[in-house]
């Protein structure tokens, strides 16, 4: 949130915050970096933008609605939901605060694209790719070598 | 009626709706193909690899037949566009709608796109079409990581066993004639590269030689010598294929129209 945030620009901001990844319960919206902007337009609306992690992800859709349904309870229904294209998501907009989450819940974080994940549950650097494609388009697959567990990773692109 | 490359003509919207379709078309039929591949793969990862590149591939080819329908302004929506239009009026590129063949096949086939469409929606990004290039720098994220996939799994099948090395070039040597059209202008892409919507394909054209050169020479894969034969898939003639592959997909809207879960 902008700490120059207006009173019901921060208002909405605290609500979004409560909004889940349907795919991931552990990340708010916010924490995803997928919240672009919150602002009143000229046309007097209320106007949240959101940005879509991967072109074909079917929980944008869902995300949509639950931020439409999350305003509504604070008595807010002429929200207008506008979908940013520009800049591309990247997953450095992912929250310091949303990495330790990913990392608690056991996904491991992609640092940069050259640097393979610590193992999320014995943190061995003993890593290896099984695939870059893993159970939603933001994950790849990982084996730690040294506990053997298998792990989804959050992909860095 | 081909503009001069280089004159800032301005795009007719007839003319700007038909490309923008040609680059959603043939992601959403290489998306659909790729999608009949789910629960089929070889292994499990490459199940879930396939099944996710067809996800990114249509949900760019949403993207763009929305983009589409707005320029065409007659009120036609990503849904009426992919399933209530007939095979002559789709206009992708014949490649992407060979059927899947072995995965060898469906491997070759993905690697040419992928670097064709890593190189077209590079300079894609550069569009005076501002929403297109928005969608293209999405798009060439995505693009990347498809090309990785499929080159290599290009080089592990061409450099790998005997029998898979045979495979993989049959399915060049078969394929490879559809490539002229991806790189070859005809008069719209002309007409697109000279207001400044497209590249020039010639330099796409550069871009991918010299991509996929690499990747085959790396899979020891010999690249066919004979001559492209031009497809004109991006004008509407298509091969037989594509009216099976909408038969399947369009199913549920023909027959149910404006059904929705």
């Amino acid at each position: 949130m902008p700490l120059d945030a207006a009173p019901l620009e921060r208002r909405v901001w605290e609500a979004l915050e409560a909004v889940l990844d349907p795919e991931i319960p552990v990340l708010s919206v916010v924490e995803l970096g997928i919240v672009r902007h919150v602002r009143r337009a000229d046309d007097g609306r209320l106007h949240v933008g959101i940005t879509p992690t991967y072109s074909g992800c079917p929980a944008t859709e869902v995300i949509e609605r639950s931020i439409r349904e999350a305003l509504e309870q604070e008595g807010l229904s002429e929200v207008v939901i506008d979908t940013v294209l520009w800049p591309a998501w990247t997953s450095q907009w992912l929250s310091e605060a949303g990495r330790r989450k990913l990392e608690a819940f056991g996904i491991a974080v992609e640092r940069s694209p050259a640097r393979s994940p610590a193992c999320p549950r014995c943190g061995s650097g003993a890593v290896e790719r099984l695939s870059e494609f893993g159970s939603t388009p933001c994950k790849a697959h990982y084996r730690c070598t040294s506990c053997l567990e298998p792990f989804d990773t959050f992909k860095c692109i | 009626m081909s503009a001069a490359a280089g004159s800032a003509t301005p795009a007719s919207d007839e003319d700007h709706f038909r490309y923008v379709l040609r680059l959603a078309d043939t992601s959403l039929v290489l998306g659909q193909r790729l999608s009949e591949w789910v629960g089929h793969a070889p292994a499990l990862e490459e199940d879930l690899a396939l099944g996710n590149i067809a996800l990114d591939l249509i949900g760019e080819a949403r993207l763009l037949l929305a983009h589409a329908g707005r320029i065409e302004g007659r009120g036609r929506e990503e849904d009426q566009l992919a399933f209530l239009r007939d095979a002559p009026e789709f206009y992708n590129v014949a490649l992407a709608e060979q059927p899947n063949g072995d995965f060898g096949a469906t491997i070759v086939r993905q690697a040419l796109l992928d670097a064709w469409q890593l190189e077209l929606y590079h300079s894609l990004t550069a569009s005076t079409d501002e929403r297109l290039a928005e969608i293209a720098a999405k798009t060439l994220k995505e693009c990347r990581y498809h090309w990785r996939f499929s080159c290599g799994w290009l080089v592990r099948l061409g450099d790998g066993t005997a029998e898979s090395h045979a495979r993989a070039q049959e399915a060049l040597d078969a394929l490879w004639r559809f490539t002229e059209e991806l790189i070859t202008p005809d008069a719209l892409d002309v007409r697109m590269a000279s207001c400044g919507i497209a590249p020039p394909l010639a330099v796409v054209r550069g871009r991918w030689e010299t991509r996929i050169g690499a990747a085959l020479g790396e899979a020891t894969l010999l690249q066919p010598s004979s001559e492209h034969y031009p497809w004109h898939g991006k004008s509407g003639v298509h091969t037989e294929h594509l009216g099976h592959l909408l038969g399947e997909m369009q199913h549920l809207q023909r027959t149910y129209p404006g059904v929705t879960w």
